[in-house]
Parts: structure tokens; sequence; C-alpha cells
């Protein structure tokens, strides 16, 4: 076992884990927060994404114990005050979202976008979206919502 | 909002109730849900696709720290029958055993063969590695023609036979005739290659247990909790009483989540066994061999026409692959389809045969469309080839062929009523909206140039049939349950309104739209409604969803059950107001007396009136609450017109999609946004089928496109955007006018699709691509040669 | 899936992660950003005992010129290489390839030297090494040495480096003012490349003076393609490249596997293989 201290949207928690265990599997079943979901063992899906001091991951190919000392925003952790951010309000009005399973990963990778590229192209959302996966929507009103998102002052607050 | 001046819900593009919860994390999939004490199982699978069980030893498995136990097929057989197939198709079909673990065979890579539990999910998964199983394999069955062969194989020994079934349909005039006097004859063989679902959201089970008193709540991601319930009664013994069985959030299904699954079977076992909760998820290359696959068919099509185009015949001969055992509906998804090849053409004979086959694979059943796809690909494919053959424009041929809208209602070749439809109206829009005359001019151009990258067009004009089912045609089609769908709807003493539904969405918007349904009917606001589903203890009747029928069948049910209370509330309302019924008008919620206006009660002050029921007319049972229980009289019939325009690299055999233009009709639309969103998704699908996803077997039967790496699901970059628009013509068999949406973009791009990639290379003399349409085959199909697998 | 149990040590200097990895023997295995460890453990397709984790040694990312040479530390994550100024300028063609490795997710965790050491033939960036005629900088409890890439890709999934020894850094001379082009084919954007080439020009006078072409997924090891590289010396215009890119293919034993036979991997080597060259050439 390996002592860990990882921050999760604000809060800091520290426990002893198998060196095996997944960031997503700490997140889940140790700390029971779940809205960040598993959707594959190969990580294709992207289902998972979180972000770890900064940048988005793919948190069932990283190790817990990688996330040592990290710091990591999950779905859970967008809203303020229950103020949902510009991302989130345009999947909403852009119906971007069906089943609702990949969104938490789709929402951490358009937010890891718009941070490197706040105006991006049609094409270079799809391009930075290539690595999550939905079954629902054709991708299309994804899209649209990640460039209304980014171009819409108002609702990026 | 003003009372009186309420604008219709129906029709308006509301966003979704259902996103809060999904867009912030506070969600409520099975994989979530935590009991104390809760273990978790893990399943070991034959890695090999048919073998005897010589051995299985799990003691091993049990002395490892954290497992608590571990179960072979036979230690869990007593108390847990055979897996159930609900749909025997014919009198003599054979129907194997299908036991939830293996006792003494596994017939496909992925069978399940025991079952260790432990305390948490990496323990079990550790403890798999130590059970000993010992196979002595037996020889794969996989092609579907040498299956049926008199010494082939046999998947099921007992049973002598890998034949599961022949289903034949006749109509019309006899085909051998119509054949001999017809102009043109063609035939072609068409493969449907078996689809992996890939709902996002793996399956999973929980079970919580209240050994005490025998009672058991079942959690699974399943789209069919209600049908679940009565068929987990049956195979256990539980009495159906003692079990409750909660679909939570369900993170999509497409149909693979329409089945009563062997784990299901076996957690709730356990549980029984252990007295303990347990849970059990899927991980994804694990549902690959575990959860149902789609497609699988081999289709000899045969169609006969007049030089002028005109379609006499069509016989279609199919060999539909069962997988190894059948699953809920497996031998009926061929048979839905059967009465779909003739689709929106007028002909003088139909001639079809299904003969079902069992192979050593993962067993086939239900994937979005289920049938209908497979149809409507073979018969839109042979309509280009009889167009090609006839020198004549592909849309210029369905045109001729096609049912007139003035020949509304009109009774199909394969036994149909097509209430509705306007096939020219949805074409012309579709054909205006994608530049047809101006992208063929392109395309001749190209074509003189010698580009490399050649442009080709398709065309899909497509109808299904939704809304299942009428409970009488399903009596006669041999299933053995009913297709209606039930609604009841609670008015609150505070005014607001819970409608209870027997549908049991997984991303399909029900909350919104239901809301929408049941507001305008009751005239109160949208935002007061609330939609309960999916657990059998809350709404406890129902038939789930599945084939585009929840709208039909269970929104017509929401419609129908709101008007009960408006005319309960009518009586009240009379009643109190000292008014006849006939003289009470009721707009926007409230009900006034004819003449003075002054003299009103608003639906909410009737709702609690009724609550104290201090003063209703006599002989009045309390409360103004209802239900509605539909059996629908017909299905329904959307149809659109479909137009894909792909460039092929002749070098390299790549395809893009370079514009995609639909129009579908759906029948009227409660929500335009919901409406456009499964158009996308069902595309999405459709083009996955002809470009990327196969699930393929390598001749041992192991499956090699078995994990998500292998397995091409397409991402952003892969699909186009859509162009989508609608026709409106309103379904007659329904309420609201409404037919289905939640399969037409699957069942309509697929033909489409192939049908341009066909079109860019038939210069180069080529009729066919075999799906996917792999760069690989794309490029042998040019050089005229076979495909290498 | 879950993987299997292992121990796991975070060193903080190469020493120790070198003496760690000596300690663990043949069952140790380097963790470096896990993009292609991890998923392999989780589907049980790998059992190491031991896992050193040298994400936080310091000095082992970023990038730095001696002389005319590049070197770019191996845990360099795939997204620092992308943003590298020095990488873009110097050896440009691994930025391009670098940008169509996997996924941005997976980019902010996958290293440059953990791919090379991974050393699958369908990933993208060991052919473009080969291109670039990189060295390869190891640490053992023997010290350093440096590796030819030609000498550093032995077979499938196997590299010249021992056990024990760390893979510290890549030394590329620089390319600095030659044209450069990776073409990727895939059958979907997550997909692996059924065939990547690399290529590099330089060109003299409108001609190619020199060309080096680097194949994904034409063998069980990556390869260079020695005989179009000579034929294509000389060639001025788009007919003689794509004449020299018929051998391309010459001297590689491709794979079958699920999205391609070899034949049309061999057809695929060859076609790309001049669209590679003309994009690095300029004349497309």
């Amino acid at each position: 076992m390996t002592r860990i201290s990882v921050k999760v949207d604000g809060t800091t928690y520290e426990d002893e884990v198998e060196p095996r265990l997944l960031l997503v599997h700490h997140l889940r079943d140790r700390l029971g927060l779940t809205g960040t979901p598993v959707g594959c063992d190969t990580s294709n899906c992207g289902a998972c994404t979180v972000d770890l001091d900064g940048v988005s991951v793919k948190s069932c190919s990283v190790l817990a114990v990688q996330a040592d000392g990290c710091a990591v925003t999950t779905v859970q952790g967008l809203s303020t005050d229950g103020e949902w951010t510009g991302l989130q309000k345009a999947f909403h009005e852009r119906h971007a979202l069906q089943c609702g399973y990949c969104t938490p990963g789709m929402l951490m990778a358009a937010r890891d976008l718009l941070k490197e590229n706040p105006r991006p192209t049609a094409d270079e959302v799809r391009h930075a979206l290539e690595g999550n996966l939905c079954r629902c929507t054709g991708y299309q009103n994804i899209v649209r919502a990640v460039l209304a998102a980014a171009s819409d002052e108002e609702v990026r607050t | 909002m003003t009372e009186g001046a309420v604008e219709a819900e129906v029709g308006r593009a509301r966003l979704r109730k259902e996103d809060a919860r999904l867009l912030t994390g506070q969600t409520n999939w099975t994989d979530n849900i935590q009991a104390a004490g809760m273990l978790h199982l893990a399943i070991l699978r034959s890695p090999m696709a048919h073998a005897r069980l010589e051995r299985v030893d799990v003691s091993p498995a049990r002395e490892l720290p954290g497992v608590v136990a571990a179960f072979t097929g036979s230690d869990l057989a007593e108390g847990m029958g055979s897996l159930p197939c609900a749909w025997p198709v014919t009198e003599d079909m054979v129907h194997p055993d299908h036991p939830p673990l293996a006792v003494d065979e596994v017939r496909h890579a992925g069978d399940p063969v025991a079952v260790v539990v432990a305390r948490d999910r990496y323990a079990a998964a550790d403890a798999l590695e130590a059970v000993e199983v010992e196979y002595e394999p037996l020889p794969a069955v996989l092609d579907l023609e040498a299956a049926l062969a008199e010494d082939a194989p046999l998947v099921h020994a007992d049973k002598g036979t890998n034949r599961c079934y022949d289903w034949p349909l006749r109509a019309g005039e006899d085909y051998a005739a119509v054949r001999e006097r017809a102009e043109v004859v063609l035939k072609r063989r068409y493969h449907q290659q078996r689809l992996i679902a890939n709902a996002m959201e793996p399956r999973a089970v929980v079970v919580t247990p209240l050994a005490a008193s025998g009672e058991y709540t079942v959690y699974s991601a399943t789209q069919i909790p209600h049908i679940l319930r009565v068929m987990l009664a049956m195979v256990t013994g539980i009495p159906e009483h003692k079990l409750r069985v909660v679909a939570p959030d369900v993170g999509g299904g497409f149909g693979s989540k329409l089945q009563v699954y062997g784990e299901e079977a076996i957690a709730l076992a356990v549980a029984r066994r252990l007295g303990r909760p347990v849970k059990w998820t899927e991980s994804r290359s694990e549902g690959y061999l575990a959860t149902h696959h789609g497609r699988g068919m081999i289709q000899d099509v045969e169609i006969a026409a007049d030089r002028d185009g005109r379609l006499r015949g069509l016989k279609v001969d199919l060999l539909a692959d069962m997988g190894a055992y059948l699953m809920l509906v497996t031998p009926g998804v061929p048979i839905l389809g059967a009465f779909m090849y003739p689709a929106i053409y007028k002909m003088d004979s139909y001639e079809f045969r299904c003969t079902g086959v069992f192979t050593t694979r993962t067993p086939t059943d239900a994937y979005r469309g289920a049938g209908r796809p497979e149809a409507t690909y073979a018969i839109e494919r042979i309509m280009d080839e009889l167009a090609a053959e006839l020198g004549m424009d592909p849309v210029e041929l369905r045109r001729r062929n096609w049912i007139r809208h003035e020949e509304f209602p009109y009774d199909s070749i394969a036994g149909l009523t097509y209430d509705s439809g306007n096939y020219e109206a949805a074409t012309d829009k579709a054909l205006a909206l994608f530049g047809y005359d101006e992208l063929r001019e392109e395309q001749r151009k190209r074509d003189e140039r010698g580009d490399t990258v050649r442009l080709g067009i398709g065309v899909s004009t497509y109808t299904e049939m939704c809304g299942l089912a009428p409970s009488r045609v399903l009596r006669d089609l041999r299933y053995a349950a009913g297709g209606w769908e039930a609604a009841s709807i609670r008015m609150l003493p505070t005014g607001k309104v819970e409608v209870v539904t027997g549908t049991s969405p997984h991303g399909q918007g029900h909350v919104t739209s239901w809301s929408q349904i049941a507001a305008d009917v009751l005239g109160v606001p949208f935002e007061d409604v609330e939609v309960v589903h999916g657990d059998t203890r809350a709404a406890p009747q129902g038939m789930d969803t599945y084939g585009s029928r929840s709208l039909v069948v269970g929104g017509a049910a929401v419609h129908h059950a709101a008007r009960k209370v408006v005319d309960k509330a009518r009586k009240v309302a009379a009643h109190l107001l000292e008014a006849s019924e006939r003289d009470l008008e009721f707009t926007g919620g409230v009900f006034s007396v004819k003449g003075s206006p002054e003299a009103r009660k608003t639906i909410q002050e009737v709702a609690f009136e009724a609550f104290t029921s201090h003063d209703l007319p006599d002989g009045m049972e309390p409360t103004i609450n209802a239900g509605h229980v539909l059996d629908p009289e017909n299905f329904s019939y959307p149809h659109g017109t479909h137009l894909c325009a792909v460039e092929v690299d002749t070098e390299t055999g790549m395809t893009r999609i370079r514009s995609y233009v639909c129009v579908d009709d759906v029948g009227r639309v409660v929500n335009p946004m919901i409406v456009e969103g499964q158009v996308h998704g069902g595309l999405a699908q459709g083009i996955a089928q002809a470009l990327y996803e196969e699930a393929v077997y390598d001749d041992d039967g192991n499956l090699l496109s078995g994990t998500m790496a292998d397995y091409l699901v397409p991402s952003a970059v892969d699909l186009p955007d859509f162009v989508t628009d609608r026709t409106e013509t309103p379904a007659e068999s329904n309420p609201l006018g409404v037919k289905g949406v939640g399969e037409a973009g699957t069942i309509a791009s697929t033909p489409a699709v192939v049908g341009a990639v066909v079109d860019a290379l038939r210069p180069l003399g080529v009729t066919d691509v075999p799906m996917p349409c792999t760069p690989e085959r794309v490029w042998r199909a040019i050089h005229g040669e076979e495909d290498p697998a | 899936m879950i993987p299997p149990a292992f121990d796991y040590v975070r060193p903080h200097t190469v020493e120790e992660a070198v003496r760690a990895l000596a300690d663990g023997g043949e069952d140790a295995k380097v963790l470096a950003g896990g993009q292609s460890l991890l998923p392999l453990m989780r589907l049980r397709m790998a059992f190491p005992q031991l896992l050193v984790d040298t994400g936080r040694i310091p000095g082992l990312r970023g990038s730095r010129m001696e002389g005319d040479t590049l070197v770019v530390g191996a845990m360099t994550t795939h997204h620092g290489v992308l943003h590298d100024a020095l990488v873009r300028r110097h050896a440009g063609l691994l930025a391009a390839a670098t940008a169509t490795v996997a996924d941005p997710a997976v980019r902010h965790r996958g290293t440059l030297g953990g791919s090379l050491a991974h050393a699958d033939p369908a990933a993208d960036l060991p052919a473009v090494i080969l291109a670039l005629e990189g060295e390869l900088v190891a640490v053992g409890p023997r010290g350093r040495r440096t590796i030819p890439a030609r000498e550093f890709f032995t077979d499938y999934l196997e590299t010249a480096l021992a056990p024990d020894e760390l893979l510290v850094e890549v030394r590329l001379p620089s390319t600095d003012g030659w044209g450069f082009h990776y073409e990727k084919f895939q059958r979907v954007a997550q997909a692996y490349a059924i065939v990547g080439v690399a290529a590099l020009v330089r060109r003299d006078n409108g001609s190619i003076a020199e060309a080096r072409v680097g194949l994904t997924n034409m063998g069980s090891t990556p390869l260079r393609a020695p005989a179009a590289e000579e034929a294509l010396a000389g060639a001025g215009d788009a007919a003689a490249v794509k004449r020299a890119a018929g051998e391309a293919a010459e001297g590689t034993r491709p794979s079958r596997d699920t999205s391609a036979s070899p034949e049309y991997r061999a057809h695929l080597a060859r076609v790309l293989t001049g669209r590679a060259v003309l994009a690095a050439a300029g004349m497309g």
C-alpha cells in the first residue's frame, strides 16, 4: 500500500492505496465521486476524462499513485455555487447529450481545448474530441455546443 | 404563462429536464450504486469457441484473500432455469437450453464458465486467474452455409441440426410465374456483418436481497425492467411479487440492453445464495463477447422487373446467424425485417424465406433497427443495381415504383397497412437540399477529367414499421407477450403532476417529451410535470423501450390518460360550478362556463377539491387520477429520403463522406430538438455499419475485433455534419399523429452510403463493395478482386 | 478491467531508477506516461512485478541544443514535444507526427521516450526517429551509452535496451531547412496507422538532393525504405517522385490484421511515400 494525497474538486484526500488502483477507481470506489464513469478498458472512449494538474487525462490510464500530490478536477467540480460553466450551459442548450454517459468526458476534453485554443474552428473541435466517443449524438450537436461556448463571451465566464 | 393563452407544448424544442444531473455528474448509473456489505462478481469466460468442460475447479479461487465464494455452473444449476427466448417464430423451432453459467459445454468465446465473489472488484478480477478449467476442444461452427450441411459439426449435438427454423412468407402472385414473365431479373448476395452496439455505459447489475422476507431488488442497466422482472421470476423461481427491478440511469442501449442476460440471473442467484448485495459490471472487452451482437445475415435477393423499370416481383432468401443460443428475441429479428423488404414499392409478387442457423459465436439479437435496416439495405442496394442495369437514374426508378401519396392507406404486398406517407414530398425536398442535379453534373465532369478521387451519390428511400406493436399481430407472429403500453397520471393535491410511464428511457428524453404531452392536455405548466419511470415498484406496468415504440405507444398512452384526467376533472368542475358538463369550456387548464367567464375553476383547484373529496358529485370516486393502457391498432410507418455524396480515393480506397442530406417524415413532432438528435445518432450508427464497424472472427471462432481499439467506433473526426430536415404527414393510428424516430437514421443511412461508394466506382466496373467498405475492400473492388477475408 | 498487482517505486534520480530496475530484474518495468503499458496491464496482457515510475525525476523533460544536435528529454510528453519551439524548428517531422499520436488526453501523459521504448511498429514515432537518424541515450548500471536509432528497434516490441537501462534522452541532428511530412493512413482517427510514412527531404535547385523515408507498420520493427530513398535522389518532378516511391515496399514484411493485408499495406506504402515526399518537397 502507498500513501497518497490527492486534491479533488478542491478537497484534499489522503488515502492508503494499492499501487495498481486506477485513478478512476480511486475517485469512484474510494472517494464516492461517481460523476466520472468508466466506458472502456483500452483508453479509447474518454468517458473517464478528468483534469489532472491543468491538463486533460484519461483517469482509467493513470494510477492513483501517479496523481499523488496533484489536483484533480472532475465534472462534479465544474460548477460553482450551482452556477454552470459556459460549456455546461451550451451542452444543455444545443442538445449535446442524450444518454449522458460520455458527457463528463466530453465536457472535460472540450474544456481542455478551450483553455488552449479559445476560438477553435469546427474542425479543431472535432480533432480535440477524437479521443472521446459518443454513441448517441453523432457528435454534431457536441461540436455546435463547444463552438457556441467558445463564441459566447457571456456564457464563458 | 397567461391562463387561456397557452402556447402548445407539443412541437416546441423544449430543453431537456434530464440534462441537469447528467451535466453535473449527479448520476445514478448502476455501477455507482453502493450497498453495505456489497460483494463484487467477476465471471470467467471461455477462451474457446466450442469445447467440452472436462473440469472446472473453483476451489483455488476460494482460498484467495478477499474471496467470499466461487461457483461453477453445476453449483448454481439448482433454482436456475434456461435463459428465455420469447419469440419461438415457428411451431417446430429448435430451441436449445441456455444455462446462464455453462455446465458441461461452452459454445462461444465468452460463454460464462465460473463466477467468483469477492470484497472488491480488484480481488474478484484476481480470483478469476485461480480458477482451473480443462477444455476438450470441439469444432467451431462459423460458416452459415456449411453449418447446414448434412455432416456439419453441431453447436448443440442433442438437437441433431444447426438449423433453428425455416420461416416462409409468400404474397401476391406466384413468384416463379412472375419471374418467368419479367423482362429483367437480377440476383445479388449481400452480407450483413455482425455489429456490436457499444452503448457507452457497459452493462452492470446490482442485486440487494432482503433475505428475511425473500425479497430482491435488481438494479440493471437495462432497457426492459418490466419484461426483465417477469422473466427473472420465471428463470429463478423467485415469486414475481418479491422481485423489484429498477433501471437507474441507463447509458444507451440500441437494443443491446433489450435482453434478459445470464449475468442478471447469476447475480440474483448469488445474492440469494449468500444473502448479501452483489454487483457485476462488465468491462468493455468482456462486453464484446458477452453482450449480444446485431445483424449477421447473408441475404440472397432477386428482383424481377420490366424494362420500363416497373417492379414485378421480389424474392429474398436469408441465412440468419443466431449465434450459439436463442436469447430474448433472437429468432424474431429477421422476421421483423421480412415485412420491410418490399419497402415503399408496389409489386405483384413477394417471396421470403429465412433460415435461422446456430453458430459458435456470441448470440445475436436486436440492434438499432432490428431486421429493418437489413431489409432496407438489401432492397435499396438492389434497386440501385436495377437502375444501373436499366440505364435509369436511381431516383427515377424509385419514383416509378413507389406508392403515391394519394394511394394511402395502402396495403403493402407483405400484408401491412401503411396509414400515411408522402414519398414524393420528402424526396423532392431532399433532392433540392442536396443539390442532386449539380452533384450529378460535377460527377460527370470529374469522370471525364479522370480524377483519381471519384464522386459518388447514393440514395435511400426507406420506410420502417415502428410503434411495436398491436398485440394481436404479435400473437400471429408467435411473440410471447403483448405490445401495449401503460401510463397513469397523478394529479397531486398542490396542483403538480406525476406522469407514470411504462417506457424506460436511456437517452431518448422521455421525461421532457412526456411532460410536453401531459402539459398540453392538462393545461398545466411544463415545469409542473414530473415523469416517473424505470422502477417496477413506482411504475408497475409497462412494456419498456425498444423498436421506436415509446412515443407512438407510450407517449400516446400518456395523452389518453391525461384526457381521462380532464374528463374526470370536468365532472368535478361542473359539480362545483353548478353547471352542466356540456356548458363547460376547458382551455389553458381552466374550466369555465360558456357565457359567464367569471365562473371558473383551474384544473389545479379541481385536483385539490378531488383530494379533499368534500364535495364530489354523487357516486364519484375520490381523486381525478387516471391511467390508460394502450394497445396500438396498427404499426406506424416513418419514411424519408436520404442522400449521400462520397469521395473515393481510388489510389488508396479511402472513402470520405462529402455531404449527407436527409428528409425524414416521422409524423407530428413533439420536440424537434430531440428528434433531430435522434436522427443524428441514428445516422452515425448507420454510417458506421457502412464504413467502419465489424465484429471479425478468425477461423477458430475467436473474436479478433475484441477491444475498442480494434472495433472501430467512429469519432467526431470520422463523421460529417448532417443536413437534416422533415416533412410532416401525421400518422393516422394514434391521437398524437406521431410515428417514432429512434431507428430511422440507422435504417436509411447504410444503403445511402454504400450506394454512394458503389456509384463512385461503377464506371470502373464495380457493382458491390462488401460492408464495411474498408479502404482495402474498395481498393480490391476497383481491381476486380475478391475480398481476401 | 483491472491491472494485476505489482510493487511500485518512484525514484527521484536516474541513478535510483536504474538501481530499482536492476534490483527488479526481468520483471521490472519503467512506468513513463503509462499510456501504452497501463491499457496492456488492464487487459492482463502484461504482468510486471515492479513498476519504476520515472515521472518525477527532474531533468528528463524538455529540450536543448548541443551544437547542431537537438536533445529531447525522454520523459517529455507528446504535448510537450508538440509545443516545443526547438523541436518545431530542428525536428519539424517529429512535431508533425506527434500531432497525429492518439488524442489530446493521451498526449498529455504519453512520453516520447515511452513510445520509443515500447517499440510498437504500428506507433508513429519510431519510424520518425529512424528517418531523423536519431540516437537514443540510455543509462544503466554499466553507465551511459548512445544507441543509434537504426540499432535500437530490434523486433516487435523489442529494443536494444537492457532491462536495467533507462532511456533518458533522444538526440536528433537538426533538420532545420529540410522539408518534412508525416502521412498517416488510418481507418478512423483513433486507430493505429495501417501504414504511416515519415518523409524528410533536402532540396537543391528544385530537385531532391536527399530523401529519407521512415515506414510505420510495415514490419515487425519500424523501417527505412532505402531503395526508394536512393531512387528519390535527383528526382525533379512529381512523376519522378512517384516512380521512385514505387520502390518503397522493397524489403518490407508487413503483417495482416483486421484492417489490412500485407499486399495492401505494400501498395499503400508506395502510394503514401509518393504523397509524403511530394508534400515534404513542396512539389504537391
